[in-house]
């Protein structure tokens, strides 16, 4: 099937001024997401036209603000207050600010980088000899072969 | 001069098959603003991929929600094989397309009938869950299952059907369609339907465009946006025509669910004719390491299962975007300056699917 997506990853500071054009061309905004890396947010904001699929990404610190897009698109509002709400991330300047009351969780702010385990990315084993990598490459390959 | 009152909608009411909250804000029996608030049953699905391996988690996107459990199925394995370069048996793929049609179906009817009961028509919702015991019938019969299918794995499908199975499948839908026409005629036809619906909770092609508006909603306003057109799993050999009117009210929202439930009958009776033969999985080696946005048209709308990992077992990112979450600011922008009455008919043609919401 192989959609083709476009990933561009891009400054804080830019952000407004390409989602304006983006506006301007004619994209529509898909989504606003939100990933927690080891110690930084990566913000994926997703546009679509005529089903072409791009997305612009900052990586932002978590005393660092955001700037928001509610002045040029109104409806991201709520994934905004999603944003603030979940991930803790300040956004600042939204048209429709809920502070706080759009998500309320038991435990504030689920998805910071507090409670977040990322999980252990595997260990590199390039500098082992070369019979003994294969052998624990098929141990872990299929973990639904141990299921079964 | 009227003062302001709020009245508190949800997150039980009687309309509501599920918890969501808004606070209106009203003048007289005019609203003013809707403030929304999730979370009612906010079960944080989405952080489980710390808990459960990428395979074990189909299980977890299968329970997202009840009417679209097979969709979210389907996203999610269609992102983990992407990120993966897994190519998926073609049997798979129309197996995929014809549950994914059903469910479709199973939830346009459904809806119908919850219409049906939200404006007082009482045998109407009978006659439309009637309808759709059909529907739950096959999906028993084909998967062992009635709501949550889990037919769906990373690589294809579980379980296989024959060709018999799926002749009687197209013979069942065929008997259902006549059924299905004399209910849509009191949908379309009756004066009542007509009048509670017709002309309520107007959005403009622009207004729905630019608030982000998907699925039936976005249709029913004139735009033609239907992401089966991009051609996932085997909609890229049937033709896939999305079901567009223009009036953009309530009562258009309801004509084109009824005109998909057509379409998507035509679409499973053209998966059957050209299904090939063939294994319907593919084994799974390795983990998944990088990042897919993956798109499909729900009942409801488009969604977007996001899936990102690093080579580990655990994902470290799953996020999914729900048509209705997508469809809330237009819903706010309707709400405004609409009649307090009419409220629960205007939420309800949005079709909300809030367990979709609180994943």
């Amino acid at each position: 099937m192989s959609e083709p997506q476009e990933i561009i990853p891009i400054g804080k500071n830019d952000l407004v001024g390409m989602v304006a054009q983006l506006f301007a061309e004619g994209y529509r905004l898909v989504q606003i997401g939100c990933t927690t890396l080891p110690s930084t947010y990566e913000l994926n904001y997703s546009f679509d036209k005529d089903y072409r699929f791009k997305n612009l990404r900052i990586t932002v610190t978590p005393d660092e603000e955001v700037p928001s897009i509610t002045a040029i698109w109104p409806n991201a509002f709520l994934y905004e207050n999603e944003i603030h709400d979940l991930f803790g991330l300040t956004v600042k300047n939204i048209a429709i600010d809920y502070h706080g009351t759009l998500y309320r969780t038991a435990i504030k702010t689920p998805f910071s980088i507090e409670n977040v385990k990322a999980p252990e990315p595997p260990k590199q084993k390039a500098e082992a000899p070369e019979q003994k990598t294969e052998a624990p490459d098929q141990q872990t390959d299929s973990p639904e072969q141990q299921k079964e | 001069m009227a003062h302001k009152n709020i009245i508190p909608f949800g997150p039980q009411h009687p309309v509501l098959p599920e918890p969501i909250h808004f606070e209106l804000v009203t003048e007289d029996e005019k609203i003013i603003d809707a403030i929304p608030s999730i979370s009612y049953v906010h079960r944080g699905l989405e952080r489980l991929v710390e808990k459960r391996d990428f395979i074990d988690y189909v299980h977890i996107a299968d329970r997202i929600c009840g009417l679209c459990s097979f969709m979210h199925c389907l996203g999610y394995c269609q992102a983990v094989e992407e990120i993966m370069a897994i190519q998926v048996p073609e049997r798979a793929l129309y197996l995929r397309t014809i549950w994914a049609e059903l469910s479709r179906i199973h939830s346009h009817i459904f809806w119908l009938g919850v219409a049906a009961d939200a404006f007082g028509f009482e045998s109407l919702f009978m006659q439309s869950l009637r309808l759709r015991e059909s529907v739950l019938d096959i999906f028993e019969e084909t998967t062992g299952a009635r709501v949550i299918l889990g037919v769906c794995k990373v690589g294809g499908v579980r379980r296989d059907m024959d060709a018999e199975t799926l002749e009687g499948i197209v013979n069942r839908l065929t008997t259902m369609k006549g059924d299905l026409e004399e209910l849509s005629t009191v949908f379309i036809n009756d004066y009542s339907i007509k009048h509670r619906l017709a002309g309520v909770g107007f959005i403009s092609k622009e207004d729905a465009y630019a608030l982000g508006c998907v699925g039936p909603m976005a249709r029913a306003s004139g735009l033609a946006l239907d992401m089966r057109t991009i051609g996932y799993a085997a909609y890229k050999y049937l033709d896939v025509e999305p079901m567009v009117e223009s009036a953009g009210d309530c009562y258009a929202r309801c004509l084109v669910r009824i005109r998909e439930n057509f379409h998507s009958i035509d679409l499973i009776r053209q998966a059957v004719s050209k299904i090939p033969e063939g294994p319907v999985d593919v084994k799974v080696k390795g983990t998944p390491n990088g990042e897919y946005f993956s798109r499909i048209e729900q009942p409801r709308g488009e969604v977007i299962h996001y899936v990102k990992g690093n080579g580990s077992k655990f994902l470290q990112r799953f996020r999914v975007r729900v048509p209705t979450f997508s469809n809330i600011p237009a819903m706010i922008k309707v709400l405004k300056g609409s009649d307090v009455a009419d409220v629960p008919n205007i939420i309800l043609t949005l079709d909300p699917c809030i367990s979709c919401t609180e994943r």
